[in-house]
C-alpha cells in the first residue's frame, strides 16, 4: 500500500460523504473505509423502514454497490481493534494491519446505558446499528409486551416499529413531556398526544428503577421508580447516544465525551481528524450549537468540509449555517430551522398557532426587534431555503407571516393554514397583514411568485 | 372490521372463481342458420363445406368444440396455402362469432345470474374489503409489510396472481373463443349501452373500468388525507368510466364509430389507420370533430399542457392504462427495477417503440394517399407486427400480466410511445419539477422504493438536485412517502428548475457542488 493512503474509520454518513468528496476532488489518492458493521453503506435512518416491511436491507443503500469500485474506493469490512497511532497503523480483527497517511475517525454511537440493573439482559437492547436491528427482529418475536425507556427520537421510532406490529408498548420517559428538553411545552403535548393516538402506553414524568429477570436470564419485567411493575418481554434503551471511541481509551489521543478536535477536525495528533458523531469540537463551532453534533445532516457536512481541507491547501474552518432539523413522531413530520430551545425568556417572544385537528402547529420565535430567530413546523412541511433566507436576514416578524404561502412545501391541493394563522396573529397582535393575492392565472399554472 | 374485510376477500375468490369456471360451461352444437348469419357471403360456400361435419354434433365442451372447428378450418387453409392459393385462404377469424353462436349454455339462459355471481361478486367483495381499510387509523403512510407481503414482493401468491393475469391477456388476445360464456354473460349489458352484442373487448372494457373504481377506493382509504393523491385517483375513475368506457358504447348506439375521445396518438396507434379515418370522416360533423380534435391534441394538446404541468397531466390524470397502474398496480408499485442499467434498456425501448410508431404511421398516410400496392402490403404487414408485438404483448400481456413482476408501469416505462413523447417535451420544456427540499434528505430510500418508474429519487434529493426526469409520471407518491418533507411536485419557472450542479444548503464553510 502507498503511503500516501487515507484511512476513513467508519463507513457511516460522515466517513463515507468525506471519501466521496476526496475523490471528486483528487481522482487517484488511493481511499480505503474500514467498517466492521456492513460492507455497503447504508442508512441508518432507514433502520426503522426494514422492520416495518416499508423497504429490504438493498433499499437502504444510497449507491448501487458498484459505486465503490467505479469510484476507486476500497471497502474493507472488519472490526479494528486498536489503533497505532505511532506505527500508523490499524490493527484488524483476526490480527491483519492496515497502515495509514492520514486517519479520519468516523466510528459514530453507541447507545447509552446508565447502569440500570438488569441493562445486560436477554431481550433488552438499544438501537443503533444494522446488528440491533436483527437482534431486535430476533427479540420481538413473540412478545406479549415492550417497554421503551427514554423519550428520543429513536424512542419514538422504535414506538412506531414495535407498533406496526401490534405489540403493546408502555413508553417511560422520564420528563414532564415528550422530548421536552429540546420541545416548547405546546409541541411537546401535541407529540405526545399523538403518539398516544397511536395506542402506545406513554407514561410522562416516570423512571427506570431496574429490569427484572427470569431463570433464563432474560427480561420478564421491569420496575419504576414509582415501584409499579410492568410485565415485558422487550426492553429498548433509548435514552440517547454518546461517542463511540472505546477502543481509543488508552491510547495517545485525547477524548472527553468524544474524540476532541478544533474547527479543522484535526484531532491532538497529526495526521488523525474525527467526524461525525464521535466528535466532539474543544468549542462549539457556532452560537447555540451543541459540542457534539450527532445527526444526519451534520455528519454530512463535516465529510464535506474534512474532504475540501484534505485535498486543498488553503484550509478553510467548520462553519454550519442556520441550523436545521426533521423528524417524523408517527405520522406526524417535524421541520426546525433555526434556534428554537425549549424555553426562552424575555424579551424574545414567540408565535403559536396550531390547528383544530392538534396535528399541525407553527411555532415562530422572534428577538426583541422582532426578526425571525427560528421555527418549528408539525404536520406541515417547510421549504428550507425560506427560512435559511428569512433567518439569516432577520425579517420582521409581519413579513415572515405574510409570506408563508411561498415557504409551504406541503403537496398541491393540500389544505391552506395561511388563512388560519394569519387571522390568530392579527388578533393577538392588533395587525393587519393580509393574504398575498395571487391571480386566477398564477393558481392555474401553479406559479409560486 | 377484520371480520367484514375477510367476508369482502371470501365473496371476491367466489367471484373470480365463478369468472375463472364460467368458460367451462355448457355444451355446444353448430347450425347451419348461425353459419349463415356470422360468415361473409363470400366465405359463406367454403365454410358450410369445411364446417360440414360439425353440424348436428353436440359437443360437451367449449375445447372439444373449439378443437374441432380449428381442425377442419386449419385443414382447409393449409391446404390452400401448400397450394398457393392465397386469394382463397380465409383470413378472417371466425371461431370467436361461431363458439359464440353455439353456445348452448345456462349463462345464455340466465346472463344477469352469471354476471352477480361472477364479476358481481367480486365487485362486491372488493368493495367490502377496501372500504373499512384503515378505518379508525390515523391519516398516514400505510406501507406496513408490503415486503413481508407474499402478494406484493414476489411471494408465491404474487407469481399467482401474475401467472394469471398473463394467461387472462393470452387467452383474450389471440383466443377469445374460449372466453364466449363471459362475452354472453355482459351480453344483456352491451345491449344497453350500444345497442350490439358484447365483444371480448366490451367484456375486458367493463372489468378494467370496474378494477380501477374498486381499486380507486382503495386509493381513497390508502392515501387518506393526500389530497393530491385523491384528486388525481378520481380523475383517472372519471375518465375511466366516462370517456373511455360509456361515450364509445353510446356512440356505437347512435351508429357513430368506437372513439375514445382521451387516447392520443401514437398511443392509440391505429388512429391513422385506414378504417379508422375513413370511420370518422364517414361520421359527419361529429366523425370530423372527431380527427380534428385528435389532431389537436397531438400537436397542441401534449405540448401545452405538458409544458404547464407536466407529463403527469396525461400519465397519471387521465391515461387508461395509468389509470390501471395507479389504482390496480399500486399494491405493486415498489418491485420497479431502479438500476442503471434499467434505466438503459428503458430508454432505448421507450424512444425505439416511438420511432416504430412514428415510422409506421408515416407509411400508413403515405399508403392512404399513394394507394400504391406495394406500400400498402408493407403497412399491413407493419400494423400486423405492431399489433401484435406493442399493442398486445407489451402494452397488455406484459403490461398488466407483470405488475406482481416487475412493478406497474412496465408499459408506461419501457413501451409507450405517447409517454416517450411527452417526456422529451416534460424533460426539454416544462414548469414541472420535483423540487428537493434544501438539505432535509436523510437518504432512507423510501422515495426510490416506491417510485413506479424506477427512478432513484434519492440519487437527486441526497444531492438537493430538483428531479428533471422524462420518464417521472407525476404520481405524487414520493412526495407522500418522504418522511423528511424532502420532495414537492410543482409547476413553477423555468428558470433554477435545472440544477445540474446544486448546493446543498446548510454548509457554510464551502460551497460543496455535490
Ligand atoms: C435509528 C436511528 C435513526 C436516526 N434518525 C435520524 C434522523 O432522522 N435524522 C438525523 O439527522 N439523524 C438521525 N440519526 C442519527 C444519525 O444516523 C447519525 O448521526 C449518523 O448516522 C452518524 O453518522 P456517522 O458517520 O458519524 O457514524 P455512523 O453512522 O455511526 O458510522 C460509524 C460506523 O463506524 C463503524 N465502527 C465504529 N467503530 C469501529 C471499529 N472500531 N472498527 C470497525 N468499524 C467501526 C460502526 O460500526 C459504524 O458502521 C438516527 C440514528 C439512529 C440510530
Ligand atoms: S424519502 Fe425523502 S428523506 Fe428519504 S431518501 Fe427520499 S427524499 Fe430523502
Amino acid at each position: 500500500m502507498t503511503d500516501n493512503t487515507i484511512v476513513i474509520l467508519g463507513n457511516g454518513i460522515s466517513g463515507v460523504t468525506c471519501a466521496r468528496h476526496i475523490r471528486k476532488n483528487d481522482p487517484d489518492i488511493p481511499i480505503t473505509i474500514v467498517s466492521a458493521e456492513t460492507r455497503h453503506f447504508f442508512s441508518r435512518t432507514a433502520l426503522m423502514y426494514i422492520y416495518m416491511g416499508h423497504m429490504k436491507y438493498e433499499h437502504t443503500k444510497p449507491y448501487a454497490d458498484d459505486f465503490w469500485e467505479k469510484n476507486k474506493i476500497s471497502l474493507k469490512l472488519a472490526w479494528v481493534e486498536q489503533v497505532d497511532f505511532t506505527e500508523r497503523e490499524l490493527h484488524l480483527a483476526g490480527g491483519e494491519k492496515l497502515s495509514y497517511k492520514t486517519l479520519v475517525l468516523a466510528t459514530g454511537s453507541k447507545p447509552n446505558k446508565f447502569g440500570w440493573p438488569g441493562e445486560d439482559l436477554k431481550g433488552v437492547q438499544g438501537l443503533y446499528s444494522y446488528q440491533d436491528l436483527l437482534q431486535m427482529e430476533e427479540n420481538t418475536g413473540k412478545i406479549g409486551r415492550a417497554v421503551l425507556v427514554g423519550g428520543g427520537l429513536i424512542g419514538v421510532e422504535m414506538a412506531e416499529m414495535l407498533r406496526s406490529r401490534n405489540i403493546p408498548v408502555t413508553f417511560l420517559v422520564r420528563e414532564n413531556g415528550f422530548w421536552d428538553n429540546i420541545l416548547p411545552v405546546e409541541e411537546a403535548a401535541l407529540v405526545g398526544k399523538h403518539i398516544r393516538e397511536h395506542h402506545v402506553d406513554l407514561r410522562l414524568a416516570t423512571s427506570l428503577e431496574e429490569i427484572i429477570s427470569d431463570k433464563n436470564g432474560a427480561v420478564q419485567g421491569i420496575r419504576t421508580t414509582d415501584g409499579e411493575t410492568i410485565d415485558c418481554q422487550f426492553v429498548g434503551l433509548t435514552a440517547g447516544v454518546s461517542p463511540l471511541i472505546d477502543i481509543f481509551k488508552d491510547s495517545p489521543l485525547d477524548t472527553d465525551r468524544g474524540i476532541l478536535v478544533d474547527d479543522k477536525f484535526q484531532t491532538n495528533l497529526p495526521g488523525v481528524y474525527a467526524i461525525g458523531d464521535c466528535a466532539e469540537f474543544r468549542s462549539a463551532p457556532g452560537e447555540g450549537r451543541k459540542t457534539i453534533e450527532q445527526v444526519w445532516y451534520t455528519g454530512r457536512m463535516h465529510g464535506e468540509t474534512l474532504a475540501h481541507n484534505l485535498t486543498h491547501k488553503k484550509q478553510v474552518s467548520y462553519v454550519p449555517g442556520i441550523w436545521f432539523n426533521s423528524a417524523k413522531f408517527f405520522d406526524i413530520e417535524y421541520q426546525t430551522y433555526g434556534h428554537v430551545p425549549a424555553k426562552w425568556t424575555e424579551p424574545y417572544h414567540s408565535f403559536y398557532w396550531e390547528s383544530g385537528s392538534g396535528k399541525v402547529a407553527l411555532r415562530l420565535l422572534f428577538d426583541q426587534k422582532d426578526c425571525i430567530l427560528g421555527m418549528n413546523a408539525f404536520g406541515w412541511r417547510m421549504r428550507h431555503e425560506f427560512f435559511d433566507r428569512a433567518i439569516r436576514e432577520g425579517w420582521k416578524a409581519e413579513r415572515v407571516l405574510k409570506q408563508l404561502s411561498s415557504a409551504d412545501f406541503n403537496p398541491e391541493f393540500h389544505r391552506q393554514f395561511h388563512q388560519q394563522v394569519l387571522d390568530q396573529y392579527n388578533r393577538e397582535n392588533g395587525t393587519a397583514v393580509k393574504l398575498p393575492k395571487r391571480s386566477f392565472i398564477q393558481k392555474l399554472i401553479g406559479s409560486r411568485a | 372490521m377484520k371480520f367484514l374485510q375477510n367476508t369482502g376477500l371470501i365473496f371476491f375468490l367466489f367471484g373470480l372463481l365463478a369468472f375463472t369456471l364460467i368458460p367451462f360451461l355448457g355444451t355446444y352444437q353448430l347450425e347451419r342458420s348461425e353459419v349463415r348469419k356470422q360468415v361473409k357471403d363470400i366465405h359463406q360456400e367454403a365454410m358450410m363445406e369445411v364446417l360440414q361435419p360439425m353440424f348436428g354434433t353436440r359437443y360437451a365442451s367449449n375445447f372439444s368444440f373449439v378443437r374441432d372447428f380449428n381442425r377442419y378450418f386449419d385443414t382447409y387453409n393449409e391446404g390452400l396455402k401448400e397450394d398457393q392459393a392465397w386469394d382463397k385462404v380465409i383470413w378472417d377469424d371466425y371461431a370467436f362469432p361461431l363458439t359464440k353462436a353455439s353456445s348452448m349454455s345456462p349463462v345464455a339462459d340466465a346472463p344477469l345470474l352469471f354476471l352477480v355471481l361472477s364479476i358481481g361478486l367480486a365487485v362486491f367483495g372488493g368493495l367490502l374489503y377496501t372500504l373499512p381499510m384503515y378505518r379508525n387509523e390515523p391519516a398516514g403512510i400505510k406501507n406496513d409489510g408490503i415486503y413481508f407481503s407474499s402478494m406484493k414482493a414476489r411471494g408465491w401468491l404474487g407469481i399467482i396472481t401474475g401467472t394469471y393475469l398473463i394467461l387472462f391477456y393470452i387467452i383474450l388476445y389471440w383466443y377469445p373463443e374460449y372466453l364466449t360464456n363471459l362475452v354472453i354473460m355482459v351480453d344483456p349489458i352491451s345491449l344497453l349501452l350500444s345497442g350490439g352484442p358484447a365483444s371480448q373487448w366490451f367484456l375486458y372494457g367493463l372489468i378494467y373500468t370496474l378494477a380501477i373504481l374498486v381499486m380507486g377506493v382503495r386509493m381513497f382509504r390508502k392515501y387518506k388525507g393526500n389530497n393530491y393523491q385523491t384528486i388525481r385517483t378520481v380523475s383517472v375513475m372519471f375518465f375511466q368510466l366516462s370517456f373511455a368506457f360509456l361515450i364509445p358504447e353510446i356512440l356505437v348506439l347512435f351508429n357513430m364509430p368506437w372513439h375514445d375521445f382521451k387516447n392520443i396518438w401514437p398511443l392509440d396507434y391505429s388512429f391513422f389507420y385506414e378504417y379508422r379515418i375513413e370511420g370518422m370522416l364517414g361520421s359527419g360533423a361529429l366523425g370530423m370533430f372527431m380527427l380534428i380534435w385528435g389532431i389537436i391534441l397531438i400537436l397542441i394538446g401534449v405540448p401545452l399542457f405538458t409544458y404547464f404541468y407536466g407529463k403527469r397531466w396525461y400519465c397519471s390524470w387521465v391515461c387508461g392504462c395509468g389509470g390501471l397502474a395507479e389504482t390496480l398496480g399500486d399494491p405493486y408499485r415498489q418491485l420497479s427495477d431502479k438500476s442503471l442499467k434499467a434505466w438503459q434498456i428503458e430508454r432505448y425501448l421507450v424512444h425505439g417503440v416511438l420511432v416504430f410508431a412514428v415510422l409506421m404511421t408515416a407509411v400508413t398516410i403515405a399508403n392512404y394517399f399513394m394507394e400504391f400496392a406495394l406500400l400498402g402490403q408493407a403497412t399491413d404487414q407493419l400494423h400486423s407486427i405492431y399489433g401484435f408485438a406493442i399493442g398486445s404483448a407489451f402494452a397488455g400481456v406484459i403490461g398488466t400480466g407483470f405488475y406482481p413482476f416487475m412493478g406497474n408501469r412496465v408499459w408506461c416505462r419501457f413501451g409507450c410511445p405517447l409517454a416517450a413523447y411527452l417526456g422529451l417535451v416534460q424533460r426539454f420544456k416544462s414548469r414541472f419539477r420535483i423540487t428537493t427540499n434544501g438539505g432535509q434528505c436523510i437518504s432512507c430510500g423510501n422515495c426510490s422504493t416506491y417510485c413506479e418508474m424506477g427512478i432513484d429519487v434519492r440519487w437527486y434529493a441526497q444531492r438537493g438536485q430538483n428531479i428533471v426526469r422524462s420518464s417521472c409520471v407525476g404520481c405524487g407518491v414520493c412526495s407522500a412517502v418522504c418522511p423528511r418533507g424532502v420532495l414537492k411536485l410543482e409547476n413553477g419557472e423555468e428558470a433554477g428548475r435545472v440544477n445540474d450542479m446544486p448546493i446543498i444548503i446548510g454548509n457554510e464553510s464551502i460551497k460543496v457542488k455535490s
